[in-house]
């Protein structure tokens, strides 16, 4: 099944998907990767407000190579990182904020429990950079400069972004663990 | 013996490499990744290789890096034996990859390992890394290997006892399997046997330059194993785990069998350029 989906997503936007859909989104997404998901968390323990919202927002791991313009920046090559290197960190990030959608790549292992009822993963194909800034039509802000390009978050426009296909959704269903379990038997 | 290219030549040569390795994928991966598309059976596979074929050629055509990860650098460097270079040829690498990162442009990958400060050019201490030999060509070559950190950072390496030669091949196959849609499949396996430590390491690393084809009976039947195992492109499920696997191999100590394995995703990177007298240099 194919889904065309807006942000700011919530909750009811998502529960319906199931693994293997086919999904294309457009407007915001905002890019995290450790250092910023590091950020995001120890903020909240300070009670301090983000400089961006989290509020629906679509997180997108991804660190991208981006070329400074004179009225900003151009997005030059915008692919997922490996999500694994952010799983301990998400299910706390998923209490704090109303965050509902993930986007990276590689999937999420053991986090499926955490995710029911109000999360999904999506995989965007990995190293696939320069497609996917075909998408991304606007920079939007460029937030903690200070972690550097590939660490900060990055407010991004995008337009069809995809195919964005659902490796976890909200009903405990992880694909990559079942390809992996059934690896694991041909394995011995 | 004179001298017939320069300082400047060897930057702008080696810039140029850096380019093509970043924007074109050699032809050999390209119709590997070409061949699988055309013989997958899973929905999800399929769209994920016509996404990786798209890119490439979107990479191309735009002369921009097929991937954000525009990794770290390692410059294999063969020097001919009469060639003469008087000038630094170390400081030329470094200042060709701090204009690349530049003009590119790269992303700046080169951070320290505990601080994580970022160097903001792609060098740093130890980085380039760069690897020497000498050849009986007249002509010096550099050959560019990109290497991003998804792939890099799920290789492995065992020290295995002598004992355990027949366990190489399971060793293989469950380090591809841990590092499942990780290191972007289809991946490239890349095996060092023998040698040392360090040595199986870097025979692991450079087997991944050779034609993806190239490969022997050994070599096709771990390629089998890998496949049958469904992992699949991007670790979705598919029939395409890895495009190819090549072992190197070297002689070791009686009582050593290092067993090193170096992933490469799918965009197996690299580009060589010679620098050669009368001429300055060329792509090839």
């Amino acid at each position: 099944m194919e889904h065309h989906l807006k942000t700011p997503l919530y909750r009811d936007d998502i529960l319906d998907l199931k693994c293997g859909d086919v999904v294309y989104l457009s407007g915001t997404i905002l890019t995290a990767r450790d250092e910023a998901h590091a950020r995001m968390l120890e903020y909240n323990e300070k009670v301090e407000k983000l400089p961006f919202s989290l509020d629906g927002a679509v997180i997108y791991h991804c660190g991208p190579l981006m070329k400074q313009i004179e009225n900003g920046w151009e997005v030059v090559a915008a692919g997922p990182t490996t999500s694994a290197r952010m799983i301990s960190m998400t299910p706390s990030l998923l209490d704090l904020y109303d965050v509902h959608v993930l986007i990276g790549k590689g999937g999420m292992d053991g986090l499926s429990a955490s995710f029911e009822g109000r999360c999904i993963y999506l995989a965007y194909t990995g190293g696939c950079a320069a497609l996917a800034a075909r998408a991304i039509k606007k920079v939007k802000t460029f937030h903690w400069p200070d972690l550097g390009m590939a660490e900060g978050v990055w407010e991004l426009e995008v337009e069809n972004f995809g195919p964005l296909i659902v490796g976890m959704d909200a009903i405990e269903n992880d694909l990559f663990s079942n390809i992996k379990e059934k690896a694991k038997g041909l394995i011995g | 013996m004179s001298e017939s290219f320069s300082y400047e030549d060897v930057i702008d040569g080696v810039k140029s490499a850096i380019k093509q390795a970043q924007t074109v994928l050699p032809k050999d991966v390209v119709q590997a990744l070409e061949k699988a598309e055309k013989s997958e059976s899973e929905d999800v596979a399929k769209s994920h290789l016509q996404a990786i074929l798209k890119n490439v050629s979107i990479a191309k055509e735009k002369s921009i890096p097929m991937c954000q990860d525009t990794g770290i650098f390692i410059f294999k460097v063969e020097i001919g034996r009469n060639i003469v270079l008087p000038f630094n040829l170390e400081e030329a690498l470094r200042e060709a990859l701090r204009q690349a990162t530049l003009e590119i442009p790269l992303r700046p990958n080169a951070v320290h390992p505990i601080t994580r400060h970022n160097s903001n050019d792609n060098t740093g201490v130890g980085l380039p890394d760069i690897k020497y030999s000498f050849i009986d060509e007249d002509e010096l070559r550099v050959t560019v290997v990109p290497k991003g950190a998804g792939s890099e950072n799920m290789s492995v390496l065992k020290m295995m006892n002598p004992t355990e030669v027949n366990s190489i091949d399971d060793f293989i196959l469950e380090s591809v399997f841990n590092a499942g849609g990780k290191p972007c499949p289809p991946v490239i396996v890349g095996v060092g046997v023998g040698g040392s430590f360090d040595k199986s390491a870097i025979l692991a690393k450079t087997s991944l330059l050779r034609d993806v084809q190239d490969m022997d009976e050994e070599e096709l039947h771990l390629l089998r194993r890998i496949n049958s195992l469904g992992i699949g492109p991007m670790g979705m499920g598919g029939d395409t785990t890895a495009l190819a696997v090549h072992i190197n191999k070297a002689h070791c100590h009686t009582a050593s069998l290092p067993v090193a394995i170096n992933i490469q995703c799918w965009a197996n990177r690299h580009s060589t350029v010679v620098f050669r007298r009368g001429s300055q240099w060329n792509i090839i």
